[in-house]
């Protein structure tokens, strides 16, 4: 295992324009970095320039204290899994695994044993002497993984790995990474645009848009204090409920915000200082709630902010989402470019008896909103 | 009614058209095996194709009047070395056009589109006074080195190479290998449809080649078969059988070739289908 550091890393694919931009990051030993964000945002970019499989247009890319920008991927010791995992489909599944070790010139007899001994590792032994065109996807990830496993590199990387899988193995394996992760202490960067995915893998998570770094946090910390208006409104399934609105009033720990035409008062966030808010009186400003922090009235710790017509209720399994219209703007963090709607969306338990047309009354979770300033950026 | 009359007229129709395909390959199979006097005296009869007397004499004739056995080496060497020389390399250039960046690939890879299309006997006379300033006139060199590196082949293992997902010579990159390996080990492999295409159509072209053979050579020891069966043609007696065992003996490779790679074949035909 070893540290990745990216310092000030560019990529121009034309010049002009960065594929990404001014990436810093330092990855410790052992670590488990899940880079995401949508469809060319960079983080492909990013781990392939890591790979060695693009070159970098600018600064520096070290493994384990090196600089190994003009290195050639065979002399950086990293091993990658393709997201159609790239097996060699005339090679046997022992033959694939064994590759690696025969570049390296590993032994036969060492070489066999490793072989044996990763596939036990993956529960692939009755399936060596089969060609991957044989395989279940399931098995075919597996034997991926074995691959770059057996020759025990510096770092892993994972480009998507799991993206053509189905939902439920697709789960079942994203534990089994992690479980082998921890197992071998190997160094992990791991890229997906499924934010479930990365909030469930990462030790820590480097949201990315447009090439730049939005935020690099653990799991928790972005999803309860997101960076930006972006990083609130990818994380989370459904993401933040983002609106409009502007600071009437700054009181006791209290703030007045504007609610389309109506107002609301809530405990604004306890990282926000009160003096840094009487700054931005009268200025627009977008309020963030978790679509779990909109609870009925009823519910203890939280303030009303008004009674709402349910537009639609759709039951999920174990919960319910429930869209209410509002008056104020809801906008979305620039995400797949959706457009503006008049309604919020709630997280109830299934028990809950909220159906399309009731109107109920609608309260926030005190300390639950979260502040952003024109730009999109947290206060 | 008519709707039960179209499967047996059609495949009446389909049987004619193949005799008609067929008959004059059989007419030469059969008639090298019979007395020379016969194979014209029979032409218009059913003993065209089922003759009384069978014999051996015609073959024995070919050997006895001229080396034929040194025609075959002739045209074994000349053919597998265009065809093993031309798998090697232009597989190399087709790759370096398909996967490899550098300067100049545009400009080479419109310069290989540009020679499809013209035909040989457009540069056969400019070739034919360099192969004579250089004096390889009565070599092999002059009918093996001008048709290694072939267009066509290039572009057949160029667009073929573009369908071989880059993910895996990029796996193969990270796990070690370098280019020579990534080539051997993960490109030809994928590639073998490819190489039995090259491989075969670059067979059939070379092993009837004639207008250049026949400008080039005059020596009989380098010359190949389809130039020394029209020598033979020319050859006083002029005795049909005698030409008809020379040539079911120049074909017999072909057919061997076709019978064994039959199924590729087929594949290499359609794929070859965009040259037109």
């Amino acid at each position: 295992m070893a540290t990745v550091a990216f310092n000030h890393v560019t990529k121009a694919y034309t010049p002009g324009t960065n594929a990404v931009e001014d990436f810093t990051l330092a990855v410790e030993e052992g670590e488990r970095i899940v880079l995401v964000g949508p469809s060319g945002c960079g983080k492909s970019t990013l781990l392939r320039m890591l790979a060695g499989l693009e070159t970098v247009s600018g600064g520096e890319i070290l493994i384990g204290g090196r600089v190994v920008n003009n290195l050639t991927p065979q002399q950086r010791n990293i091993a990658m899994v393709f997201q159609n995992y790239a097996l060699y489909p005339h090679k046997t599944v022992r033959d694939n695994i064994a590759f690696p070790l025969r570049m390296l010139n590993v032994m036969k007899t060492e070489r066999d044993e490793r072989v044996l001994k990763t596939a036990q590792l993956l529960s692939l032994e009755t399936v060596l002497e089969m060609k991957p065109g044989q395989l279940s996807g399931g098995q075919r990830q597996r034997v991926a993984m074995a691959r770059a496993i057996v020759r025990d590199p510096d770092v892993f990387l994972m480009d998507e790995p799991l993206s053509n899988l189905d939902a439920k193995l697709r789960v079942k394996i994203r534990s089994e990474i992690a479980r082998l992760q921890r197992r071998l202490g190997t160094t992990m960067l791991y890229v997906t645009h499924d934010q479930a995915e990365a909030m469930s893998l990462g030790h820590r998570v480097v949201i990315m848009r447009e090439g730049r770094i939005q935020q690099v946090a653990e799991p928790q910390i972005l999803y309860q204090r997101p960076a930006n208006a972006f990083v609130a409104d990818f994380i989370g399934n459904p993401g933040m409920n983002l609106f409009q609105s502007r600071l009437l009033g700054v009181d006791d720990g209290k703030c007045l915000l504007g609610f389309g035409d109506r107002q609301l008062s809530a405990p604004y966030p306890d990282d926000v200082r009160g003096e840094r808010l009487e700054t931005l009186l009268h200025q627009e400003l977008l309020i963030g709630i978790r679509p779990e922090a909109l609870v009925p009235r009823d519910e203890q710790g939280s303030t009303l902010i008004g009674r709402f017509e349910i537009d639609e209720a759709e039951p999920q399994g174990h919960e319910m989402l429930v869209y209410f219209s509002v008056p104020a703007t809801v906008v979305h963090g620039n995400i797949d470019n959706l457009p503006a709607a008049q309604r919020m969306v709630a997280r109830w338990p299934l028990t809950s008896t909220a159906k399309a047309g009731d109107r109920l009354d609608l309260a926030i979770k005190d300390g639950a909103i979260r502040l952003f300033d024109q730009n999109g950026n947290a206060l | 009614m008519i709707h039960k009359l179209i499967r047996p007229v059609t495949y009446c129709v389909l049987l004619l058209v193949a005799l008609l395909i067929v008959s004059p390959i059989l007419f030469m199979v059969v008639g090298s095996f019979k007395p020379d006097a016969l194979v014209f005296a029979e032409a218009g009869t059913w003993k065209a194709f089922f003759p009384e007397t069978w014999t051996f004499q015609n073959y024995s004739d070919v050997f006895a009047r001229v080396d034929f056995a040194r025609f075959m080496l002739n045209s074994l060497l000349i053919t597998g070395t265009v065809v093993g020389g031309g798998l090697v390399v232009n597989a190399f250039a087709a790759y370096a056009l398909a996967r490899l960046r550098w300067r100049g690939r545009e400009t080479v890879l419109g310069a290989v589109m540009v020679l499809l299309i013209i035909p040989f006997e457009a540069i056969a006379v400019p070739l034919f006074f360099g192969a004579s300033s250089l004096g390889w006139r009565d070599t092999f060199s002059v009918q093996i080195i001008p048709f290694i590196a072939n267009p066509f082949s290039i572009y057949l293992f160029y667009t073929y190479f573009l369908g071989i997902p880059e993910e895996l010579e990029e796996a193969a990159r990270v796990d070690g290998a370098g280019l020579l390996r990534i080539f051997i080990e993960i490109i030809i492999p994928n590639a073998r449809p490819a190489f039995a295409s090259v491989a075969i159509l670059t067979f059939l072209v070379q092993w009837g080649f004639f207008l250049w053979p026949l400008l080039v050579t005059t020596d009989e020891m380098v010359r190949p078969l389809p130039v020394a069966i029209a020598a033979f043609y020319t050859l006083p007696p002029l005795q049909w059988g005698d030409i008809l065992a020379f040539a079911v003996m120049m074909v017999s490779p072909i057919l061997l070739v076709f019978l064994i790679f039959q199924r590729w074949f087929i594949r290499s035909v359609a794929s070859s289908a965009i040259k037109g």
